[in-house]
């Protein structure tokens, strides 16, 4: 008897501490939904996320971005103009530093849409590009109409950018993380350190977790 | 006797030389301490929090030689921004602009002072009538 109570004790606490191994994912953000399908005559229910919807937008070398040409990648996400004089410094120094410790991993990338379309064509945004120190496909500013960059916004649970005379635009300074199933699954205010510390630390736990998957 | 007389010279001399040495530094310290703060408020942002800058976006304020040699043009500079001027710092030149500060010259010596005596500069103080002067020769 007490033998057992030993060996089930033991079982526990292994339990115990594969379940901590494994806690390792991250929430997934958004309104969800339940679909019921039939499968083999019984009902079947699975949950339905929020996810990011197609988009098209150019980058900063004139090429075409879609939904299709983040298939199989990772990314994070935020809305800036070139010549904003308040916060997007802070953002940029901090995205640059995400840059930095993922610039050589293939299947991730970030997303920088630019909200004043009109100053911010292709090459004023490659100019940016050159002067921020970036090159390749790891980081892509983005321009596309004023209203499907709006609209996107809100796919990313962040509020809309505002229009104002004096500031000109006043946006928030998130940073977005999406998962390869294009859920939300993060998100950081780009202006503190800690926040970009934090996504940092999120990133390689999400690369993990769709690795894992993708061996499954 | 004599010992007392000369030990209670050299404290006198040490007294005044000390109050006098604080006046001056006390004055620096409240220029310094002001400007620190509008520096966060204001500048941090673009500059950074170690005067880093941003690539070639934003110009760091670490180059002693340039702040040395536009002394009088710093509070222009601060005053009105820059506009597509392309300043050469640290030998390179910037993509950015910088926008105009409307504070009053007490202000901007505040923040001059700051940057001029952080980030591994060491110029002094900048005082509020060095800055009323330097404004009057704006181009
Ligand atoms: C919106 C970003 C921005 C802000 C805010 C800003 N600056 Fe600048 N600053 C710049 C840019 C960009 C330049 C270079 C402009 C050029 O070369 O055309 C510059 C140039 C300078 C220079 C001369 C070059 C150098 O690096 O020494 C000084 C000094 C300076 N800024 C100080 C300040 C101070 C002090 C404040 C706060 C009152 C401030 N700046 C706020 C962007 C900014």
């Amino acid at each position: 008897m007490r033998k057992l109570a030993i060996i089930i004790g033991i079982v526990l606490l292994y339990a115990a501490c594969k379940s901590d191994g494994n806690k390792a994912t991250l929430p997934i953000y958004g309104n969800r939904d339940t679909k019921t399908d039939t499968v083999d005559g019984k009902p079947v229910v699975d949950t339905i996320y929020n996810t990011i919807p197609a988009f098209k937008f150019v980058n900063q070398y004139g090429d075409s971005v879609t939904e299709k040409s983040l298939k199989g990648d990772i990314y994070v996400a935020d809305f800036f103009f070139t010549t904003c004089p308040s916060i997007c410094p802070i953002m940029h120094r901090n995205m640059l530093k995400v840059y930095n410790e993922f610039k050589n991993v293939a299947d991730f990338k970030i997303l920088s849409h630019t909200i004043d379309p009109k100053h911010d064509t292709v090459p004023v945004l490659k100019k940016y590009a050159d002067a921020l120190g970036i090159n390749g496909n790891n980081w892509w500013l983005l321009q596309g109409t004023k209203e499907d960059t709006y609209t996107l916004s809100a796919s990313y649970l962040v509020s809309p950018p505002q229009e104002n005379a004096k500031e000109k635009f006043i946006h928030d300074g998130y940073f977005i993380l999406v998962d390869k199933q294009k859920r939300v699954r993060g998100t950081y205010d780009g202006t503190l350190e800690k926040e970009v510390d934090r996504l940092i630390a999120d990133i390689k736990t999400l690369r993990a977790e769709s690795n894992t998957q993708i061996a499954q | 006797m004599k010992f007392k007389v000369i030990a209670g010279l050299v404290l006198l001399l040490g007294i005044i030389a000390a109050s006098c040495g604080s006046e001056t530094d006390m004055e620096f310290k409240r220029y310094y301490i002001g400007g620190e703060q509008l520096y966060r408020e204001r500048c941090q942002n673009c500059h950074g929090k170690n005067g880093e800058g941003l690539s070639n976006l934003i110009p760091p304020l670490t180059d002693s030689t340039f702040l040395k040699t536009n002394k009088k043009l710093l509070a222009c500079i601060v005053n009105n921004g820059v506009n597509g001027q392309l300043l050469r710092v640290s030998g390179k030149s910037f993509v950015g602009n910088m926008p105009a500060n409307d504070i009053a010259p007490v202000d901007i010596a505040r923040i001059l002072t700051y940057i001029t005596n952080s980030f591994g500069n060491k110029m002094g103080t900048v005082t509020s009538e060095d800055v009323a002067r330097d404004l009057k020769d704006c181009k």
